[in-house]
């Protein structure tokens, strides 16, 4: 069974702050998953290759088609409703928390 | 106006049955009284769709010709952007979010005067089998009210089978159309990977999400689908679908394989014998059955369990409580993003992401991800000998039918057993149909045919001999 240091580091990786409940329920969640997995122990993939995407199987002449690279900028009204997602900004700037001290 | 499909309602309104706007209303009065009960969805757009219905009368009463889609109200599943409308994923991070632009589906659905209706209910993030990890409320399967519709696109496909829309659109990751859609006894189609835009699509697994059409017959589903596929500049992974002769066709020259790990211990023996008994009924139609084997079917739920949350971590770091969502203040960024992510993203959600982390940390990546990975191109191959043999593949969509609100969702694995029959075609990116060739008691049975990539048309020109 995966223990609590363990959860609490990929937490941490994975930016959630987790209460003490949350990290009991996902250390037996997380446990059962893993040993679900474990028939994949089972498979020979020696001198296999792995298939990261279903286009590069079907389109392998287009895999290096790339655009050009240009930066295309989005009309006005849509730049303007992006920023207007944002929770904290000043005028037309996102506002971050400071990073370095 | 009831039950009426895409081309009956397009008959009425070229025959002045009647317009566009009372279409609409119809459709918007019923959502007001039946949807308390199967809540189905999130956001009803009145004001758009009433203004998008006016639109098309107008070009009706000036005599223009109208697509097939004009005026015919369609439920937009809430992962998809409808500019100016809510887009929350069903979930409290993105509760307030406001799409600034249309899905490249939507925008083609609006350029021939669709009708929007409104957005419909999802598992968070599109994150499970039942609807139930919605953030904000379960649907119902409009079949039997104690029942789950299936997930995640049930609004979707429970917003078709109640009558609330023509049609909808849904996302299939993983059997997140086919599932609900045999749960609910509609058509539901998973289009081959590419072949439709992800441009709007909220980003889930990117190498398995497509979006795709959820009907009542399958000629609506070939209508729906030659409309939103096609190549767009604005998804690099999108392709124009190659021009196949794949209607023209005599069912006596066709061969259906039937995977031999398709019909496992533990399924619903009830459901076994509704698929065996409609594939007697195509056989009786002197197509030709083989039986085949795809000989890692066993793998195919664990492999997609390792890939899908580990492009779900990946693709979920983007809410960080800055750029738009839900935002937590603290006193530095770290404490912005634990607790935004904390207070934001439900159970389902934060275990998918842990568990991607996981599969994808320093000395896990080769023992999870890529093995993964690699058995996924063993899958493939599956695939790949099997089509050398025969030209579609039938199996069932689901071991069973819709189960009991609270069943399975305490109990995570049980949960993703409702994807063993479905993954596989999302790892190979295979199109895929489910369509309802019975029920047990009230509940509704899908069979599932996949076909070879590019052969929509196909799958669905065969599923038309069970209506």
């Amino acid at each position: 069974m995966i223990n609590k240091q363990q959860v609490n580091h990929i937490a941490k990786l994975a930016r959630i702050e987790l209460k003490e409940k949350e990290i009991g329920k996902l250390r037996e969640d997380l446990s059962s998953i893993l040993d679900y997995f474990n028939s994949l122990k089972k498979v020979d993939v020696s001198n296999v290759e792995p298939t990261f995407h279903p286009v590069e199987y079907y389109f392998k002449e287009r895999l290096d088609v790339m655009r050009q690279d240009r930066a295309e900028s989005q009309p006005e009204q849509v730049v303007d409703k992006l920023i207007a997602a944002a929770p904290d900004k000043k005028k037309r700037h996102i506002k971050v928390k400071a990073v370095f001290k | 106006m009831n039950n009426l499909t895409i081309v009956q309602a397009h008959k009425g309104l070229l025959e002045k049955k009647f317009s566009a706007l009372e279409l609409t209303k119809f459709f918007l009065n019923k959502i007001k009284k039946q949807d308390k009960k199967i809540s189905a969805f999130i956001t009803v757009t009145d004001d758009l769709a009433l203004s998008q219905a006016k639109k098309v009368d107008r070009l009706i009463s000036e005599d223009k010709k109208i697509p097939i889609l004009a005026g015919v109200p369609v439920a937009v599943k809430d992962n998809i952007l409808v500019e100016g409308i809510k887009a929350t994923c069903a979930s409290k991070i993105l509760e307030n979010y406001v799409a600034p632009y249309d899905a490249t589906c939507i925008k083609k659905l609006k350029e021939l005067g669709a009708v929007i209706l409104g957005k419909t209910n999802l598992d968070e993030f599109a994150m499970g089998s039942s609807t139930e990890h919605s953030a904000f409320f379960p649907t119902k399967n409009p079949h039997d009210l104690t029942r789950v519709p299936g997930g995640s696109s049930g609004g979707s496909a429970a917003a078709v089978a109640a009558d609330l829309c023509c049609y909808s659109l849904g996302s299939d990751t993983g059997g997140s159309i086919r599932q609900p859609a045999s749960f609910c006894g509609v058509n539901g189609l998973k289009p081959t990977y590419g072949a439709v835009s992800r441009y709007g699509l909220i980003a889930f697994a990117s190498s398995l999400d497509q979006i795709g059409p959820i009907t009542k017959t399958a000629e609506d589903a070939q209508i729906v689908f030659d409309v939103i596929s096609g190549k767009d500049q604005l998804d690099s992974t999108s392709v124009e679908s190659p021009k196949l002769q794949t209607t023209n066709y005599k069912l006596q020259t066709i061969k259906i394989g039937i995977p031999k790990e398709y019909f496992i211990k533990g399924m619903d023996p009830e459901v076994e014998k509704i698929v065996r008994q409609a594939i007697k009924e195509i056989k009786g139609m002197r197509a030709k059955i083989e039986e085949i084997s795809l000989p890692h079917t066993e793998y195919a739920l664990a492999v997609y369990y390792i890939i899908m949350p580990s492009e779900a971590s990946a693709n979920l770091a983007r809410y960080d409580g800055v750029k738009y969502g839900l935002s937590k203040p603290d006193k530095d960024l770290l404490g912005v993003y634990l607790k935004t992510r904390a207070q934001g993203f439900g159970d389902e959600v934060k275990r998918r992401i842990m568990l991607g982390t996981y599969a994808l940390s320093a000395g896990y990546y080769d023992a999870y991800y890529l093995k993964a990975q690699k058995v996924r191109t063993l899958i493939r191959h599956d695939f790949d000998k099997a089509f050398k043999k025969v030209d579609v593949i039938f199996t069932p969509t689901s071991p069973f039918t819709a189960f009991k609100l609270g069943e399975k969702i305490k109990d995570p694995v049980s949960m993703y057993l409702s994807d063993i029959f479905t993954a596989s075609v999302n790892l190979v990116g295979l199109p895929a149909v489910s369509v309802p060739v019975g029920s047990i008691g009230k509940l509704p049975v899908g069979l599932q045919i996949i076909g070879k990539p590019f052969e929509e048309n196909k799958i669905l020109e065969i599923s038309k001999i069970y209506e």
